[in-house]
């Protein structure tokens, strides 16, 4: 059976250390590994302001996740429950991507959209940590 | 006195609309980018119609789920007074 292609984002609570949040990554990474996910892509993009308050804060760590998963693996729910138990989990977004999402999702890593955006701002440094993410997962394979 | 003058419609010649995903070949279009969204919501943070944006219906549509994700995960607001 083909393989699912899942997007996850996860807000954390700006209160974390650094060690706390390298930790609670790490933790969402391995359950994804271990219930058989595939991962593709992870980027971090730091402490990011938000559009409106959560929890009374007004920032948040955005972490993002690519992985692959069999349809029916049950990953999607595990991690999903794993969430909405942490307490350090202001916001989460789990969805399917598509087959354009993909192939968008593929040449946003590679750094195509950089040019198109220049006005945006924002996403220029997260664009720039994922070519970074990107290389390190290279070097491990 | 002078005749009063029958009235007629002077046509508005507008540049015709069009839908920029099918002009420039966007297929997807990513809710994590609250920049690019902001085309196609008004000051208060609602969403334009398709007959100020020009999207096609099927654009429209994936335009609309994805500004609700961007909501969600706060890149964008539900509510708003000013946001251009």
């Amino acid at each position: 059976m083909a393989k699912t292609h899942y997007e996850s984002v996860v807000v954390l609570t700006p209160v974390l250390s650094e060690k706390m949040l390298q930790d609670a990554v790490s933790s969402f990474e391995k359950l994804i590994t271990e219930n058989g996910g595939e991962l593709i892509h992870k980027e971090n993009w730091g402490l990011t302001k938000m559009a409106y308050p959560i929890q009374k804060k007004t920032t948040g760590f955005y972490q993002i996740f690519e992985f692959a998963a069999e349809a029916d693996a049950q990953i999607v729910d595990k991690l999903e429950l794993a969430y909405r138990r942490d307490e350090q989990v202001l916001r989460y977004l789990c969805i399917k991507l598509d087959k354009h999402a993909i192939k968008y999702n593929e040449r946003r890593r590679n750094g195509e959209f950089k040019k198109a955006k220049l006005v945006d701002n924002t996403s220029t440094a997260p664009i720039a940590e994922a070519k970074v993410a990107t290389i390190t997962s290279e070097e491990e394979e | 006195m002078a005749k009063r003058q029958k009235y007629t419609r002077v046509p508005v010649i507008r540049p015709k609309k069009y839908c920029r995903f099918k002009k420039s070949g966007i297929k997807y279009i990513d809710y994590k980018n609250p920049d690019f969204l902001m085309a196609f919501i008004n000051e208060q943070g609602k969403l334009l119609p398709r007959r100020i944006t020009g999207t096609s219906l099927k654009y429209q549509r994936k335009v609309a789920v994805a500004v609700k994700r961007c909501r969600h995960i706060a890149l964008l607001p539900y509510v708003a007074d000013q946001m251009k």
